[in-house]
């Protein structure tokens, strides 16, 4: 029997403010444990919850780009269950009237288009973090993150490959770095990603029991988890087992899900409308002016780059791809370097580096003003090509001033066509039996005395210059 | 409606609260009656009226987004029945 | 000088600002009948009669300077009121010696207005109750018979100011637990409109109904204490963004042409005909003054107490959730791993009545059940709210009982629930409907125990009630007995 597997995303996302939801206390990653913390995201008694302003704005924007509707009337919800992670004991999220609800995303994998259609998205409030410390066989309680406001963003059941899943997922983080909500950095925990997952009979149309798996932290395991629990879910099909509905746990070092303890699974939220927070009611002047402010997506701006700076498709879209890449080429064209040259040289040697160091584009130091240097320099025939790869992976790690490391190591090109003269004697003086193969007609050995003259000139001479010089002389 | 010791074990579940028998079993006639007296409720009709959760219609009530210094660690912690200085402890609670 | 003791607290204010008496000889006279009263009243779960004493010194340099009528005057608060460093309990064994790291907006008020806290006053644990029989420091007695109850939830803050030991305190009422009391023990209380006073660093029980307001020994000292204590909190998204203040000063007496109604259904069965009697008599005093008395049915009574119980029980079940032996107060021992600590902690740390409450919140906000009970509750509110604007298309004020009897003696409410939650009928209304309600004394019954008239206004309509209470006042001397002065009456 073929098989079909049906996935729905559940995304929860930290949006970029510098407050938390509600509470005036910083949403700073790191930081000692329970130091970003105040009574009221520490759950004390008596404290209460005022709404943080932007982040109403922003599962605002996040909704618009999504194409969803958004909800007029909102109320916050309560979501009641004990965990220490959780200091008042209950959830602040919204339950019967989510902010933004009925979206839809237009993925593209290969040269298929598919819409993802969004069930929901709502605000709530991220909860603490738990870290057990065998020596004392306790865990530790650290609030620093509750409190930090997220957005959860749920699909309808549209998928049937880890690969849709993954355009959906690269195609929403870009979505919200665009609008400037989220940074989206993974491994900061501020994009997560719970997946239900069933698989049918191929041709069906009811939906199989499905699991929910957790603690999926990189791409590469929301695919592996995909591909193992599809596998296990049809092997236990066929062998005539059920699927039993839970959540299971993806355990990135055993490449497998487990089972976590069904308790958890039985729960009874009793969600009711928070009382403590009156309702928010958004007008239509206030979604205007948030549409007025929603920025040129992903796609606009590829074609835009072709066109604007005659970019080939693929590297427009390399650079669109990702909301930081673009910040960076904008500000480096914008500092005068040729748009051309500012993508090769970042897709290029700054990717090459970046893939090194393992880095995110918005982790690097290096900054666009360095690059434009860079740049500019070799336009202006400060230094070589080649040199220029030498300065970049120099400065590449701390964003050492470009200018000033050329000066100081000497690196500036040669210009001086006396100099390249002299070296060209020598060279051929050195090197009479290659002069002489090429005046046979070896025309081959060219560029073995380009680089000869090179060599002399310790590399910092222009090497269309050297190559000219060369020529001539061989041929007067 | 009636209310059994079963349902009783289920919310006392749910509330974090283990009642001894004795008690379990008074706790049970008690919120038998007055959930029976709280039928009286199903003589209303509440047929098409919204649920009202806030009396006085206030809305959008919102903060600035601007940081203010958080708290001082040790005053939060100085109530806590088990810390060690930066965090609260619990019994193992990690998968 | 009259005694001291036995002034009201702008009397005392007042005599403070000319220099008759100092602030320290004021708290002096406090601490003195709290040394002397508290062995059989047992007001205080916690005295501070140190830092009141340095407060009163510190304050003396600031009174020809003050504007505050109340400037210098002792008080002491409700235990569930936050105070920064004191300890505040709730009267719960779960909070242990909880000291909160901040300052209840209220309290910060009060203290800019000159107040000196003398402590914090005993309650039912959590609010929950109409007794003060079940806090975990002992049950608070009535100043007026010492076998009495003084009513609940905020029995601690009747008790202290009918026993003199202070001029007024800060209560806290969700259904009752300011007026009921305030009748009990024969002093003046209000429950001002929901979100005129900040309930942030007021340690919840059901956040839809909560309000803090005053206890004390007549409608003008009321009226002093909120125009201290209202106003637009930042840190309370409900509390309401009106103008505040001015109330002490438009209290005039003059009643004439208002309309006073007295709803059928609260002067039927299960009310002491003692109690109806006052009611009457009361609303005599009214209209010998010029106001107007208006019958009308309140056909919505019956439904009051469910539909508050449901309500409080429920948002209380979500608002007790946080007291878990984690974070703050009393752990338990003995526990084998997180949820025996969670359970072991919450079952011996919270008393009957408050379990009770949480079970049947539990129960009605539970998946299967949220309709039948919860979503019709709040059906219910909006229908009951509905009747309120109804009413005050008739009448300006409604005038009620505040409790069907005066205080039963000590003991005898809590073995039925049920019927202690009924007796709740002509409170609960008013924190539904989110409106101020004001008790003040009337009478007293054949045993000489207080009896409490009840003034419900229209929302934000304050200034009116407490107007027709000073009126009432001005006729009668009620309010002025002292269960240590009775001679002199």
């Amino acid at each position: 029997m073929t098989w079909e597997t049906v996935i729905g995303l559940e995304t929860h996302v930290e949006l970029a403010t510098k407050t938390k939801i509600f509470c005036s206390c910083t949403t700073a990653f790191g930081g000692a444990p329970n130091t970003h913390c105040c009574p009221v995201c520490m759950g004390m008694p008596g404290t209460l919850p005022v709404v943080n302003k932007k982040v109403v704005e922003f599962a605002c924007k996040a909704g618009l780009a999504l194409n969803c509707e958004i909800t007029r009337y909102n109320k916050f919800d309560r979501k009641n269950y004990f965990y220490p992670d959780l200091p008042k004991a209950y959830q602040i999220s919204q339950l019967y009237l989510p902010i933004a609800r009925n979206g839809r995303v237009t993925i593209q994998t290969g040269e298929r288009e598919r819409d993802i259609r969004i069930h929901e998205l709502h605000m709530e409030e991220d909860a603490g973090k738990l870290v057990h410390d065998p020596w004392v066989d306790q865990t530790k309680a650290d609030y620093n993150r509750c409190g930090v406001p997220l957005i959860e963003i749920v699909t309808e059941p549209d998928f049937r490959t880890a690969e849709q899943v993954i355009a959906y997922l690269e195609k929403l983080k870009s979505t919200l770095e665009y609008l400037g909500v989220s940074d989206c950095k993974m491994q900061e925990g501020s994009l997560r990603c719970d997946v239900n997952l069933s698989v049918r009979p191929a041709g069906s149309t009811e939906f199989g029991t499905r699991t929910e798996m957790k603690n999926l932290n990189s791409f590469k395991a929301i695919s592996r988890a995909i591909a193992y629990e599809a596998r296990r879910q049809i092997e236990l099909l066929e062998e005539g087992k059920r699927v039993i509905q839970e959540t299971r746990r993806w355990d990135d070092n055993k490449d497998a899900t487990f089972s976590m303890r069904s308790k958890e699974n039985a729960q009874d939220y009793r969600y009711f409308p928070e009382p403590d927070i009156p309702p928010l009611e958004l007008s239509e002047e206030y979604l205007d002016g948030l549409r007025k402010e929603q920025p040129e997506m992903a796609e606009e701006r590829k074609e835009r780059y072709q066109k604007e700076y005659s970019l080939p498709e693929y590297d427009a879209g390399q650079i669109t791809a990702q909301k930081a890449l673009v910040d960076f080429f904008e500000a480096t064209v914008a500092l005068g370097a040729p748009a051309k040259e500012a993508a090769n040289w970042m897709l290029g040697e700054m990717m090459r580096r970046l893939k090194e160091e393992e880095l995110e584009p918005k982790d690097m130091k290096l900054t666009p003003e360095n690059l434009a240097a860079l740049i500019s320099m070799v336009e202006q025939g400060t230094i070589n090509r080649n040199t220029a790869a030498k300065v970049f992976r120099a400065i590449f790690p701390d964003n050492a001033d470009a200018q000033a490391y050329v000066k100081e190591h000497g690196l500036e090109q040669v210009s001086d066509p006396v100099l390249v003269e002299h070296a060209v004697e020598e060279a051929f003086a050195e090197n009479a039996d290659a002069v002489a193969d090429f005046k046979a007609g070896n025309e081959k050995v060219l560029g073995f005395l380009v680089g000869q003259v090179m060599r002399r000139l310790k590399g910092k001479a222009d090497p269309k210059t050297v190559n000219e010089a060369v020529r001539d002389r061989l041929t007067h | 409606m009636s209310i059994t010791t079963e349902m009783v074990d289920y919310i006392s579940d749910l509330s974090r609260l283990r009642l001894p028998q004795e008690e379990k079993e008074r706790m049970t006639g008690e919120l038998q009656g007055i959930l029976a007296y709280m039928d009286v409720l199903n003589t209303l009709d509440t047929s098409g009226v919204e649920p009202m959760s806030h009396v006085f219609p206030v809305k959008n009530v919102l903060r600035e987004d601007e940081v203010v210094p958080s708290g001082d660690r040790s005053e939060l912690l100085k109530n806590a029945p088990a810390s060690d200085g930066e965090a609260f402890l619990v019994p193992k609670a990690v998968e | 000088m009259e005694k001291l003791t036995e002034l009201t607290a702008l009397e005392l204010g007042a005599a403070i600002k000319k220099g008759e008496v100092s602030i320290e000889e004021a708290t002096r006279a406090a601490l003195e009948a709290v040394e002397q009263r508290e062995g059989e009243l047992n007001c205080f779960i916690t005295r501070t009669g140190e830092q009141a004493l340095e407060r009163a010194r510190a304050l003396q340099a600031g009174v020809k300077e003050t504007s505050s009528p109340l400037y210098g005057v002792p008080m002491a608060i409700k235990d569930n009121i936050c105070t920064k460093g004191v300890k505040t309990s709730c009267a719960s064994k779960i909070l242990g010696d909880f000291k909160p790291p901040y300052e209840a907006t209220a309290a910060e008020r009060m203290e800019r207005a000159g107040c000196v806290s003398l402590g914090k006053l005993n309650m039912d644990e959590f609010a929950m109750g109409s007794t003060t029989e079940t806090s975990f420091y002992g049950p608070t007695h009535n100043p007026w018979d010492t076998g009495r109850v003084p009513g609940g939830s905020s029995g601690g803050a009747a008790a202290a100011v009918a026993g003199r030991e202070c001029w007024y305190a800060l209560g806290s009422d969700t259904g009752g637990s300011i007026r009921q009391p305030a009748s009990y023990c024969g002093v003046t209380g209000i429950k001002p409109t929901y979100g005129t006073v900040s309930r942030y660093g007021l340690i919840a029980y059901a956040s839809s109904l909560d309000q803090i307001g005053p206890l004390a020994r007549s409608a003008a000292d009321c009226a002093a204490v909120l125009d201290a204590l209202m106003g637009k909190d930042p840190r309370d998204g409900t509390s309401l963004d009106v103008p505040a203040g001015g109330l002490l000063a438009s209290l005039t007496g003059d009643v004439r042409g208002m309309k006073i109604g007295l709803p059928a259904d609260c002067f039927g069965e299960g009310l002491d005909p003692e109690v109806r009697r006052a009611m009457l008599e009361a609303a005599d005093v009214l209209k010998s003054r010029g106001a107007q008395l208006v019958e009308f049915d309140f056909p919505v009574m019956e439904y009051m107490v469910p539909t508050y119980y449901i309500i409080a029980a429920a948002e209380a079940s979500s608002n007790l959730s946080r007291f878990d032996g984690v974070k703050y107060g009393w752990r338990a021992e003995g526990y084998e791993d997180l949820t025996d600590l969670y359970c072991k902690t919450r079952t011996q740390g919270f008393g009957a009545e408050v379990k009770r409450r949480i079970l049947l919140g539990t129960f009605v906000l539970s998946s299967g059940y949220y309709d039948a009970y919860y979503k019709k509750a709040l059906q219910a509110k909006g229908l009951i709210k509905a009747a309120f604007d109804d009413a005050f298309g008739r009448c300006d004020l409604m005038l009620t009982p505040v409790a069907p009897t005066t205080a039963p003696k000590l003991g005898e409410s809590l073995s039925d629930p049920l019927q202690m939650y009924l007796s709740d009928i002509d409170t609960v209304s008013v924190n539904l409907a989110g409106l101020p309600g004001l008790s003040m004394p009337c009478g007293f019954d054949k045993g000489g125990m207080p009896i409490g008239a009840q003034l419900i206004g229209p929302a934000l309509g304050e200034a009116a009630v407490l107007n027709a209470a000073h009126a009432f006042q001005m006729d009668t001397d009620w309010h002025k007995r002292s269960p240590y002065e009775k001679e002199v009456f």
